[in-house]
């Protein structure tokens, strides 16, 4: 039984450059992303995958079209919509730990309070409580651990390679726990083993925990293994070519790459793209 | 055929990379004390020509004046105390101004609008030219001397920090929004840490403005302090105590920045 839980309807944008050349990101892109799915979005560079993925955050508004989530339209940006990066966006004036914590500061987590009023009777209550030092402390200690930093807690992002950034940003974008993951090519900048573990983590992840995950990559072979749908989207200016269901079972794992059910998908995706890169005019 | 080869490839030597760095602390050391030694000969073997020392007076007269000045009735520490003190108030209220001036105009585009072309109006007015309006307005007590100063500061820290505030990576503020900050949490947690280089920066500009507008700031009729007997020596055509007065402000200069830079170093070590 499948729930919708964000609708994109319709949706255009255009950005507004200043020399009038404007640029038309989206036009018309119509997407319905059910609770718990694996949505992964392929496309050439420029196609309007970022811009798709931060009006989602309600990040970028849009011109025309209509954007929710559980019904309610998308107006802002919010906890329930955890986002990582492209450009990892980590403060630099913040450790890795600080970084990671910073995340969570604003996140209330419900907690049942039990109480017994005067003629006996037990209510509980839920309430909503912030994360105290600890709590911050030992999460941002675990997702540390999940993304292979631990001895990094106190560097400064500028002590960091590109890969060590880019983990630094899942970790704090796991951490959130949010009902939503936005990733922008987040295993992009990693060196294959990294991201073939990084990979199985993230796959075990939605599975036990059960989110929704938008995800956006170059790789085609990434988003065959990870996505239970690949948008393939084209350029200029931004639509959807198509959407391929990806029917191969989970738990998947590096081995699934093996599978000719995998084979099959990956090589008409790659082609698919590849036709459309042609196409573009240089 | 062989391969093509580049120029430099002829000469057959290891071939570094260009050294942008400051080079080792050794080597900056014989350099910097080189470069002194050399000045000051140079300055010495300059003013044996009769010349040129009726105009610029020798080390060793200079050496003199300061023995003198800082003798028992001498002047000197009184002039650079007062002077010390014009700058330090000058310069801390024009830090304690700017910074909410600038993020005032870094956060709202309506303030900035109003006020940033006054800034840049002023920034091109000497404050020499205030002075006959500041007197006027103030007389010639001290006040004067720490409006002069604080103007110059202020304008040049105020641009300064708030081209810090309107830089901040737009990809932080995203990050900040989507955690769920307010903007006041933005506020605080981002634009401030975001802009502190900027205002470490605008603080060592202003105080360099602070120290050149000194002398401008003195001439609003003072006897004491270090441009007022700059000035005065000059009447009396007395080089050795202007040029006294000259490195006197030079070094209070090279020591406020370096303290600066220290502050910065250790306030920046994420940077
Ligand atoms: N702030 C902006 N102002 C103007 N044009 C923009 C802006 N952001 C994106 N664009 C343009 O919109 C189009 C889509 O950009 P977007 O970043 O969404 O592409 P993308 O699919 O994420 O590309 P990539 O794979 O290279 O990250 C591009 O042509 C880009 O030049
Ligand atoms: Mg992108």
């Amino acid at each position: 039984m499948t729930e919708k839980l964000i609708t994109i309807k319709d949706v255009h944008k255009e950005y507004k450059v200043e020399n009038g050349d404007n640029v038309n990101a989206l036009n018309g892109v119509t997407l319905d992303i059910d609770k718990n799915e694996f949505v992964c979005v392929v496309g050439p560079s420029g196609c309007g995958k970022t811009t798709l993925l931060n009006i989602i955050a309600g990040l970028e508004t849009y011109d025309s079209g209509k954007v929710t989530m559980h019904g309610q339209p998308i107006v802002g940006p919010g906890p329930d919509r955890g986002v990582i990066f492209q450009q990892y966006a980590l403060f630099p004036w913040m450790t890795v730990r600080k970084n990671i914590e910073y995340g969570l500061k604003f996140i209330r987590k419900p907690r049942n309070v039990e109480s017994i009023d005067e003629s006996g009777n037990k209510t509980v209550t839920t309430v909503l409580e912030r994360y105290d030092t600890k709590e911050k402390h030992d999460l941002a200690n675990r997702y540390i651990k999940m993304v292979n930093l631990t001895g990094f807690e106190n560097s400064f992002p500028k002590a960091l390679s590109g890969g060590m950034k880019q983990r630094v940003a899942i970790a704090r974008g796991y951490a959130l726990n949010s009902e939503v993951l936005l990733m922008d090519e987040p295993f992009g900048a990693l060196d294959a083993q990294t991201r073939a573990q990084l990979q199985e983590d993230l796959l075990k992840t939605w599975e036990t925990e059960k989110k929704t995950i938008f995800f956006i990559t170059h790789d085609v072979d990434e988003a065959v293994l990870l996505a239970t749908r690949v948008v393939i989207m084209s350029a200029r200016p931004g639509q959807i070519k198509e959407i391929v269901d990806i029917d191969l079972p989970y738990p998947r794992t590096q081995a699934t790459k093996l599978d000719p059910v995998f084979m099959k998908h990956k090589n008409y995706i790659w082609e698919t793209v590849y036709k459309m890169y042609l196409e573009i005019p240089k | 055929m062989p391969a093509p080869v580049q120029d430099s490839q002829l000469k057959k030597k290891a071939r570094k990379l260009k050294d942008f760095s400051d080079g080792t602390a050794r080597t900056r050391y014989i350099l910097m004390a080189i470069s002194i030694i050399g000045g000051f000969a140079l300055w010495f073997l300059i003013t044996l020509i009769p010349t040129i020392n009726t105009f610029l007076a020798s080390p060793k007269q200079v050496w003199n004046a300061l023995l003198s000045e800082s003798a028992a009735n001498g002047r000197y520490f009184k002039d650079i105390s007062i002077s010390l003190q014009r700058v330090l108030i000058g310069f801390g209220l024009a830090f304690v101004c700017s910074i909410p001036v600038s993020f005032l105009m870094g956060w709202y585009p309506k303030v900035r609008n109003l006020v940033e072309p006054w800034i840049q109006f002023m920034r091109t007015i000497p404050p020499i030219a205030l002075i006959p309006l500041v007197i006027l307005a103030m007389g010639l007590g001290e006040s004067p001397k720490y409006t002069i100063i604080f103007v110059a500061a202020f304008l040049v820290m105020v641009v300064t920090i708030y081209q810090g505030v309107k830089e901040v990576d737009k990809t932080l503020v995203k990050a900040a929004y989507t955690f769920g900050a307010s903007d006041k949490d933005l506020f605080f947690d981002i634009v401030i840490p975001a802009s502190f280089p900027y205002i470490l920066v605008g603080a060592r500009l202003g105080m360099a403005a602070s120290l050149t507008t000194l002398i401008a700031a003195e001439l609003t009729g003072t006897t004491f302090g270090l441009g007022a007997r700059i000035q005065g020596a000059q009447q009396f055509m007395d080089t050795s105590i202007v040029l006294l007065g000259i490195i006197t402000i030079g070094i209070i200069g090279f020591v406020l920045d370096k303290i600066l830079l220290l502050i910065e170093k250790k306030l920046t070590t994420w940077k």
